[in-house]
């Protein structure tokens, strides 16, 4: 027996739920970050898993995953920028702390 | 006997991804977090190798296993004392999160169940993918070949790199 298409959808669908989770309930911008990797950790391979399993002659998912991860590392890098400019300024990452924009 | 690797591997990988999921949003110390992420993204290129995307496998290791990692951990030491614990969250809050996350994740597995009874494929006829062939796929401007996005990301990487330095420089 061979895991089936379920066998792989059921822990991204699981990591995609801790995703949601963590990003709701966390207070710290890092944490948010994290879950939010999480979350776009899961979508990418559910990309992966269709192509293999849906389309198996064919490559379209696979890159689409690529270049994903392309920009989840351009992305993550700018927020970093972002946050460490943001503790910079009001000394915590405290997301219920920082409400105004500019001091 | 190759197949029972195969189960036993796939059951490995399963495991480690929901338990170090459900730590990575649990727990309180922020370095444990982006550790238990870590090892979320190790499953994750396991389960590329597994399918036999080779070459995915060992981008998701380089660049989000090195890369991203290396950004969040250090990002983490400029911005915590070491042994930072979050205060606890309180009822109302996580009550929220768990029913976003509950309603989501059942309404998802509810779609997958009734579409996984019709629709199986198997990953058994799957087709190898040489590095010649991946190749050309980037580099070629035919349909269902890449340059375009190709580019579009590397002029999107300068970007980033121009904007990181201008939103984190020192004034």
């Amino acid at each position: 027996m061979e895991p089936s298409i379920l066998c792989y959808l059921i822990p991204s669908l699981i990591m995609f739920g801790c995703g949601v989770y963590g990003f709701i309930t966390r207070r710290n911008m890092l944490a948010i970050l994290i879950s939010l990797e999480l979350m776009l950790n899961a979508v990418d391979i559910n990309f992966v898993v269709f192509n293999r399993f849906l389309y198996p002659g064919e490559f379209e998912g696979m890159f689409f995953t690529l270049f994903a991860i392309a920009l989840a590392a351009a992305e993550t890098a700018l927020v970093i920028a972002i946050i460490i400019n943001i503790f910079r300024m009001a000394k915590n990452l405290d997301i219920s702390e920082i409400s105004k924009m500019k001091f | 006997m190759e197949s029972v690797g195969n189960i036993v591997m796939y059951f490995i990988i399963a495991i480690a991804i929901i338990v170090f999921s459900v730590l990575t949003v649990t727990s309180r110390r922020i370095l444990r977090t982006a550790t238990y992420l870590l090892f979320v993204l190790f499953a994750t290129a396991g389960i590329y190798f597994q399918l036999g995307y080779e070459f995915l496998g060992a981008v998701q290791i380089a660049v989000y296993a090195g890369g991203i990692m290396v950004l969040f951990v250090f990002a983490i030491l400029l911005t915590h004392k070491p042994g930072d614990k979050a205060e606890p969250l309180t009822s109302q809050k996580k009550a929220l999160g768990l029913t976003a996350a509950v309603l989501g994740v059942a309404a998802c597995s509810y779609a997958l169940v009734s579409f996984a009874v019709n629709a199986c494929g198997s990953a058994a006829d799957s087709l190898e993918l040489d590095m010649a062939r991946l190749g050309q796929m980037l580099m070629g401007t035919e349909k269902y070949q890449y340059l375009l996005p190709f580019e579009a990301i590397s002029v999107l990487l300068l970007a980033c790199i121009i904007g990181g330095i201008v939103v984190a420089r020192k004034k």
